[in-house]
């Protein structure tokens, strides 16, 4: 008899003695964030929408095959996308390679508590918080014009897009490094390794997975981007592909700017229709990555 | 004796070994200078900066700089007061910051504390596809959708044009609310789960637990997430350039075109400014102006994450 009476106690003890006023808090609150997480989504959804409702009626591949034209029904993209393709492949590779050297030196050679580390490491974070309009002017003070005068070419802009990724491409590329555990390079070490051979032969193709997927990233940065080149002649009317680094050249989202900002309805379906190439590509970019990132989950 | 030389002679490094650890010095030497390189770039842009700022306050006075209310630099007869710019960049910021800071800390919030792993699977995505898209599309978004649909639907206090900071301001802080939820989510996830458990054994609710225990010990990076949010929103230039238009009025009217820094500089290189004129100048004083606020905003939210991150064991 006294052990039911307990377990009536405890039961009474147990229940939910929230208030009521306290729990419709909660639900407010909830359907706060739930507001603001539908806004994200529902931007997204809109953006797109808008977009294909404008552009596709462009949607042919006239618009890939085709140069600029004074006729919007005969304007086409095909300059940017060589463009955007030779800017973005070579301001890749080389903010790779300079990343790939300063991560190297700071996971793997510097001393870490080095003032001269510490000096990089506060470097590369200014530098990402530095807007891309200023790495522009840059461009144009001392590349552009001035000191390199290479004047308003693909090497200019590829440049100048190098710098303004390079922080991204640096701090991925010690996220890579650092994700390889140490007990590799140990292993490396103790048969006889120098360190550059672990490095070689172990850190690296360890690291490659990481690599990737941060460079991909870095250079959806450099396709997206249209501030700095705006300073950068990237308006300009181009009607041929580029053919080496002294090229004429325009990107894809300096055409879209342009022809967003045109006042006939049919140039801005060229726009409309040049943005819908330009988030296809960089979506499969994005899923590139995350099969990469996927494929490569190790556990070490 | 002869044995325990021959084992000291072994262990020596072999001559291939000495070569290969001086190459190895080489090696690291040369990627320290590469390392360093990355040092040239900021020198690059301050001295990019600072020379033709000189020039252009040589001719123009600092008085006539921050003590007039006049923007048209590249008109004939030019003014050059630069509040306009100033409120312009501040308007823009104000909206976007009160969007996108509210907006990243709940998603943040719904994300960390509420959603299931399923439903955070199918989200991320969408936020990253979202952080991805270029400001030009944004810029795009603004002047076709946030502009006629929301910016002019809301502002019922003046006559909204086709350019507005409003429309600029929202669109910013919908580009910015990506990266905000982000950040905010790695302040959270720095919140020991003991701290959380604790509350709730107390009796505390999620909501409870959300902001009165999770937020203010996450605080200081969320804070800091919040000024790196306004530094960027300070930056934009792309969208504010399409959606803000391009005339610089003194104006604290949202609903009407005005210009940012960011967007002077883009909207001045849109025309061909001749290397050395007062136009040119401007761009890099106006670009001196921008840098040193972003300067100091981005170090300030770095000082803040070092002075007040509560350290948990």
């Amino acid at each position: 008899m006294s052990t039911v009476v307990t377990t009536e106690v405890m039961r009474a003890d147990l229940r939910d003695t929230t208030s009521t006023s306290r729990k419709n808090w909660d639900k407010a609150f909830l359907g706060g964030l739930w507001v603001f997480t539908l806004l994200a989504i529902i931007t997204l959804v809109v953006l797109i929408g808008t977009t294909l409702l404008k552009g596709f009626t462009r949607l042919n591949p006239s618009l890939l095959i085709n140069f600029p034209s004074p006729f919007p029904e005969d304007a086409g993209i095909q300059a940017a996308i060589f463009g955007s393709i030779w800017v973005v492949v070579t301001s890749g590779l080389v903010s790779l390679l300079i990343a790939l050297g300063t991560a190297i030196y700071l996971e793997e050679f510097a001393d870490r508590k080095s003032r001269l580390n510490n000096l990089i490491t506060i470097n590369i974070q200014t530098l990402a918080g530095v807007p891309s309009i200023v790495f522009g002017i840059l461009g144009l003070a001392f590349i552009a014009r001035g000191w390199l005068s290479w004047g308003f070419t693909v090497g200019t802009a590829s440049a100048v897009l190098t710098m303004m990724v390079l922080p991204v491409m640096i701090v991925s590329a010690r996220e890579a490094l650092k994700a390889v555990p140490s007990s590799l390079r140990e292993g490396a070490f103790a048969l006889g390794a120098t360190r550059w051979q672990t490095i070689v032969k172990q850190v690296l193709p360890s690291a490659i997975p990481g690599l990737a997927t941060g460079s991909i990233l870095g250079v959806s940065r450099a396709l997206g981007e249209s501030a700095p080149l705006i300073l950068l002649g990237a308006l300009a009317y181009v009607s041929s592909n580029p053919s080496g680094l002294s090229s004429d050249y325009t990107v894809l989202p300096l055409v879209i700017l342009k022809y967003t900002q045109e006042a006939q309805e049919e140039f801005q379906a060229v726009g409309a229709a040049a943005i819908i190439v330009l988030l296809v590509l960089l979506i499969s970019l994005n899923m590139i990555a995350i099969v990469i990132r996927d494929k490569s989950r190790k556990s070490w | 004796m002869s044995t325990s030389i021959a084992a000291i002679n072994e262990l020596q490094p072999s001559g291939r070994k000495l070569r290969q650890q001086r190459v190895e010095k080489l090696i690291k030497f040369f990627l320290m200078i590469v390392a360093a390189s990355g040092m040239l770039i900021t020198t690059g842009v301050v001295v990019a900066l600072v020379r033709p700022s000189i020039d252009f306050f040589r001719s123009i006075s600092l008085g006539e700089f921050l003590g007039t209310t006049a923007w048209f630099p590249l008109y004939e007869p030019p003014d050059y007061g630069v509040w306009p710019l100033i409120i312009g960049t501040f308007s823009v910021m104000l909206i976007a910051v009160v969007i996108a800071v509210p907006g990243g800390l709940a998603i943040a919030f719904y994300l960390s504390q509420y959603a299931s792993d399923s439903i955070r699977r199918k989200l991320k995505p969408i936020l990253e596809i979202l952080a991805g898209v270029p400001t030009v599309v944004f810029g795009f978004f603004a002047i076709n959708f946030i502009g006629p649909n929301i910016a002019a639907k809301i502002w019922v206090f003046s006559d909204i044009g086709f350019y507005s900071s409003l429309s600029a301001g929202i669109t910013v802080g919908l580009m910015i609310m990506p990266m905000m939820t982000t950040l905010s989510e790695d302040a959270m996830a720095a919140v020991p789960r003991a701290l959380v458990e604790g509350a709730y054994a107390l009796g505390a609710t999620k909501r409870e637990t959300c902001t009165g225990v999770i937020f203010p010990a996450a605080l200081s990076g969320i804070i800091a997430a919040g000024v790196i949010a306004m530094s960027r929103a300070i930056g934009e230039t792309t969208i504010v350039l399409l959606a803000a238009g391009s005339t610089a009025n003194f104006t604290f009217d949202v609903g009407q075109p005005m210009q940012t820094m960011s967007s002077f500089i883009g909207f001045a290189g849109l025309g061909d400014q001749p290397t050395g004129s007062t136009g040119y100048q401007t761009i890099f004083a106006v670009g001196s102006l921008l840098f040193v606020i972003t300067f100091i905003l981005n170090m300030f939210s770095r000082k803040i994450v070092a002075r007040f991150r509560e350290v948990y064991e």
